[in-house]
């Protein structure tokens, strides 16, 4: 149902009541989405005296011997994290909502939905204990492997899937929901009209639900994609928990972090957030613009 | 095929059970819940359980109930102190984000005004970037005003809530009749009066909607507290648990006189958990509501 917005069916009272309704939130727009932007540009550009800089902050953060591994790092991760997401929650959106019994379908999704309570450091607690052998449920599988110390699991090369593996835990639940609910909206009849033409389950799900599923796949990965890049907590604790065999400086947001309270180069650290901004807002930006997921109006 | 026996529309659900799905379906569900589980019984075990039982054993009420001494006497009762920090953060920027929110979503879907749709777009984008994004720049910022170690360096944040306000637009954009507000306006009321009288009592689900979501995110915000609050007095519980990690021996072999056990870390997540745990128990229906909403108008 699509909502009658057009600009003349708003209701216009004489005045300026509007701006009224409105000031709170413009400031906090202002003061917690604008003002920090500036800065960051602003401390970006200038050095240690306050005198502007061209891009050496952009070139020290860029020749600093972190940062290519850190953006190695979170787009590794990216991809195998986006990968596992829209081929799992669409193959198990897929598959609860195929199944014959009702009430198994509304506890499973609840279930898988569950995860999503331990979002940030909690999700990272619990999995520093499922990747130890020595505690772990799957320990078993763990040493099976080959890896016998908490150490070992976490050896820097697993740690793109590992971090992979705990955001998948957390989040996918939620967006399994979302694509139940989208294939609820496609019309029985449809299917049906698909089935008697000969398709099995396997036609209608790749020729059928999948094409009507692609824009909540695209939201699905647009947000998780911009998410992904801000990596923070799960990283921090790791390495916090493994004595430094995970890095201190993994992810981008880490590496900005630690240029602006370790190496105190205020600069080079805003350089990186200035970055990260960028690429937030522009993905953030086509999406409102490419999509319309968001007309306004 | 008109022999075909089954009805039309239930078909999909008549077939006999895919064993492979069955199995996908399962496996997924240990992958999902064991972990949760494993959790639970933790905090009833002492560490030498943890190490020699069987996982997913249960312990004992007296390990619990000594976990649970151990865990309230770290610090002085810090866990408590970071769950009442968490508690005083999250609630009243909730408190914040409603009074802020709901007026400036109403006006966004019912009313004119200059700058309306720049508004609008901008609150788009910002609600599409991850809050992760302008944390070291909040922090220059809020260094630069002399803010940092106050709570309202992060209440204030928290408490600036786009996906809020676009939530809103969409509830009153679809679900508030206009006629309502024209009639209002003919009757003489004021702007003001109309959105007190006509749509904040219609606007109790999204207010709920977006109470949930904002608490949810404030609870379990780590980046944010974790750069701006410098001392662990005023740490919140998400930041608290790493500070317990920290003096886990087997995690941090240099730790010094301050141990914590495994099991107390587990029943130290375990209550960081709970208050989300409720809310999601509660309010599922919600909160995928919104996520959906997220995505659509109406």
């Amino acid at each position: 149902m699509g909502a009658p917005s057009h600009g003349a069916s708003r209701i216009a009272w004489p005045g300026r009541a509007g701006h009224g309704f409105v000031a709170p939130y413009v400031v906090l727009l202002i003061a917690f989405g604008v003002v920090p932007t500036v800065y960051a540009i602003y401390f970006a550009f200038t050095d240690a005296s306050e005198r502007f800089a061209g891009l050496s902050n952009f070139t020290t953060a860029a020749a600093d011997f972190r940062f290519l591994p850190a953006i190695g790092h979170v787009a590794l991760y990216l991809l195998v994290w986006l990968v596992f997401l829209v081929v799992l929650v669409v193959g198990l959106a897929l598959s609860l909502h195929g199944l014959t019994v009702r009430a198994a379908d509304r506890a499973l999704r609840f279930l898988y939905y569950l995860p999503g309570a331990l979002a940030g450091a909690a999700s990272a607690m619990v999995w520093l204990f499922m990747l130890d052998p020595a505690v772990s449920p799957v320990g078993f599988l763990l040493r099976a492997l080959g890896y016998d110390t908490f150490g070992q699991v976490i050896a820097p090369g697993h740690l793109p899937i590992l971090l992979a593996v705990i955001a998948f835990w957390t989040g996918a639940g939620g967006w399994i929901v979302v694509m139940y609910g989208a294939l609820n909206n496609i019309s029985p009849d449809v299917l049906e009209a698909a089935r008697i033409d000969g398709a099995g389950p396997w036609q209608v799900a790749w020729r059928i639900q999948l094409p009507l599923l692609r824009k909540w796949i695209v939201y699905m990965v647009i947000l998780s994609f911009a998410a992904g890049t801000q990596l923070f907590v799960e990283p921090q604790l790791l390495s916090q928990a493994s004595n430094g065999v995970a890095g201190r400086d993994y992810s981008l947001n880490q590496l900005s972090y630690d240029f602006a309270f370790q190496n105190d180069n205020v600069g080079s650290a805003a350089a990186i957030s200035v970055e990260l901004l960028v690429v937030g807002l522009v993905v953030a930006g086509l999406f409102v613009a490419r999509s319309g997921f968001f007309d306004a109006d | 095929m008109p022999t075909d026996p089954r009805r039309p529309g239930r078909a999909v659900r008549r077939r006999p059970p895919n064993p492979l799905r069955a199995l996908v379906l399962a496996v997924f569900l240990l992958f999902f819940v064991v972990p949760v589980l494993w959790l639970l019984l933790a905090a009833t075990k002492t560490d030498e359980q943890l190490v020699h039982g069987d996982p997913l054993s249960a312990g004992s009420w007296s390990a619990l109930r000594h976990n649970w001494d151990a865990l309230t006497s770290y610090q002085d009762d810090a866990i408590f102190q970071w769950l009442g920090n968490s508690a005083l953060y999250s609630f009243v920027a909730l408190a914040i984000t409603l009074c802020v929110t709901i007026p400036a979503g109403y006006a966004l879907a019912m009313t004119e005004f200059r700058g309306r749709r720049t508004l609008l777009v901008a609150t788009l984008v910002v609600m599409l970037m991850p809050n992760a994004t302008l944390v070291v720049p909040l922090f220059l910022e809020v260094d630069a005003v002399h803010l940092v170690g106050s709570m309202w360096s992060i209440i204030l944040p928290y408490s600036f809530y786009p996906f809020g306000v676009y939530l809103t637009y969409i509830y009153f954009s679809t679900a508030m009749p206009r006629e309502l507000l024209a009639a209002a306006k003919l009757d003489g009321c004021s702007e003001f009066g109309a959105f007190r009288r006509i749509a904040l009592p219609l606007a109790a689900p999204v207010v709920a909607l977006v109470g949930f979501f904002s608490f949810v995110a404030n609870w379990t915000n780590y980046f944010l507290p974790y750069v701006l609050l410098p001392e662990s007095g005023q740490f919140p519980v998400q930041v608290g648990l790493g500070t317990l990690l920290n003096n886990v021996p087997q995690f941090n072999p240099t730790v010094g006189s301050l141990e914590v056990q495994r099991p107390e870390l587990a029943l130290a997540t375990l209550l960081a958990i709970t208050p989300v745990l409720v809310v999601f128990l509660f309010s599922q229906r919600f909160l995928v509501a919104g996520m959906l909403a997220g995505a659509t108008k109406g």
